[in-house]
C-alpha cells in the first residue's frame, strides 16, 4: 500500500514536472508567428494555438506558399503538429470573347441574313450601321425565327418595326 | 454588367445545361453570348427563356450567338414552316437548286460549312447545302 502511494505520488511530481517544463500555448503562437514573417506571402495566414497543435488560416496565393507556411509553422519552436487551413483562391479562368463581338456587318454577312429570311413571308430586311431593320408583320414563331437567322449570323437587330400577327 | 444581370437567369441555364464553350461578353450596350447547346431541346428552352426575359426580344440587346451540338453523320430534321428546304450547289441562295427536303423529313449532316449554311445529305443521295436555321439536330 506504502508503496502504491509512493508510486502515485511520484507520478503526480513528474506530470506536474513536464508540464511546467512545456512551453505554453501563446509563447509558441509568437514562434509560429515569428517564423511566418519571414515569408511575405503568409502575410494574411493567422495562428491559433492549442496544446503545441498549430492552426494556421487564412488566403495564400498558391499551393506552393500553402506548404511552405505549414513547413514553417512546423519548424517552430514548441510546435508539435501543424494543421493546415490555408486556402488558395480559385484559378481565375480567362473565357474567350464570344465571336460575335468583333464581327462586322459586311456584305456577305448581310448576305446570310437575306438568304435566311427569304423563307418567312411578310418581312423585309434593311441595315443600319450595325443592325439589320426588320419590318412587316410575323407570328410569335416566325419572330424567334428571325432572332436566330441574326443571331447565327452575328447580326444585332432592331425589330422596333415587326409587328406581331393577330 | 447590368446587361448580365437582366439575363442572370438565362446565364445560369447555360450553365446548368452545360453549354459547351459558354462565352460571355458585354460590350456596347449589347450582351454577346455564345456557345454549343447539348440538343435541340436546350436551345429551344434558352431561346424560350430569352423571349420571356426580354419579351419579343425586342429590345436588341442580347446577342444569342448558340449552335447545337452535331458531328457529321447526325440526324437534321427539316423545320421550315411547311415548305421544302432548298439544298443548294453553294452555300448561298445564289446556288443551284439541288435538291429538296420536305418539311418533317430527316436528312443527314455532311458538314457545318458555317454558322448559317450546313452541308446535309438526303436518303435519297441529294448532297448540297441548306439554311441551317431551318434544320434541326435530333
Amino acid at each position: 500500500m506504502k508503496i502504491t502511494k509512493t508510486l502515485m505520488a511520484l507520478a503526480i511530481l513528474l506530470t506536474l514536472g513536464f508540464a511546467g517544463c512545456k512551453p505554453k500555448d501563446a509563447d509558441i503562437k509568437a514562434n509560429v508567428e515569428t517564423a511566418l514573417k519571414a515569408n511575405p506571402d503568409a502575410a494574411n495566414v493567422t495562428v491559433s494555438v492549442n496544446e503545441g497543435v498549430a492552426t494556421i488560416s487564412g488566403e495564400v496565393k498558391d499551393d506552393a506558399t500553402k506548404a511552405a507556411v505549414a513547413a514553417a509553422a512546423k519548424g517552430a519552436k514548441g510546435v508539435k503538429d501543424v494543421v493546415n487551413n490555408t486556402t488558395v483562391p480559385a484559378p481565375v479562368v480567362v473565357v474567350p470573347e464570344p465571336a460575335s463581338v468583333t464581327t462586322a456587318l459586311d456584305e456577305a454577312t448581310q448576305q446570310k441574313v437575306k438568304d435566311g429570311l427569304k423563307d418567312i413571308k411578310g418581312v423585309t430586311v434593311t441595315f443600319s450601321a450595325d443592325k439589320a431593320v426588320l419590318e412587316g408583320e410575323v407570328t410569335a414563331a416566325n419572330r424567334m425565327k428571325i432572332m436566330q437567322i441574326l443571331a447565327a449570323a452575328k447580326v444585332k437587330s432592331d425589330v422596333s418595326k415587326l409587328t406581331d400577327k393577330k | 454588367m447590368a446587361l448580365q444581370d437582366k439575363y442572370a437567369e438565362l446565364l445560369q441555364t447555360a450553365n446548368t445545361l452545360g453549354v459547351d464553350n459558354l462565352a460571355v461578353a458585354e460590350k456596347d450596350g449589347t450582351l454577346h453570348v455564345s456557345g454549343t447547346a447539348k440538343s435541340t431541346a436546350d436551345y429551344d428552352a434558352l431561346w424560350a427563356l430569352y423571349n420571356k426575359i426580354d419579351p419579343n426580344m425586342a429590345s436588341g440587346d442580347l446577342m444569342m450567338n448558340l449552335d447545337i451540338k452535331a458531328d457529321a453523320g447526325a440526324s437534321l430534321k427539316v423545320t421550315t414552316d411547311s415548305t421544302n428546304l432548298n439544298i443548294r450547289s453553294t452555300p448561298s441562295t445564289e446556288g443551284d437548286i439541288v435538291g429538296k427536303a420536305a418539311h418533317g423529313e430527316i436528312v443527314t449532316l455532311v458538314e457545318k460549312t458555317d454558322d448559317s449554311w450546313w452541308k446535309i445529305r438526303t436518303k435519297d443521295g441529294e448532297e448540297g447545302y441548306a439554311y441551317a436555321q431551318y434544320l434541326s439536330p435530333e
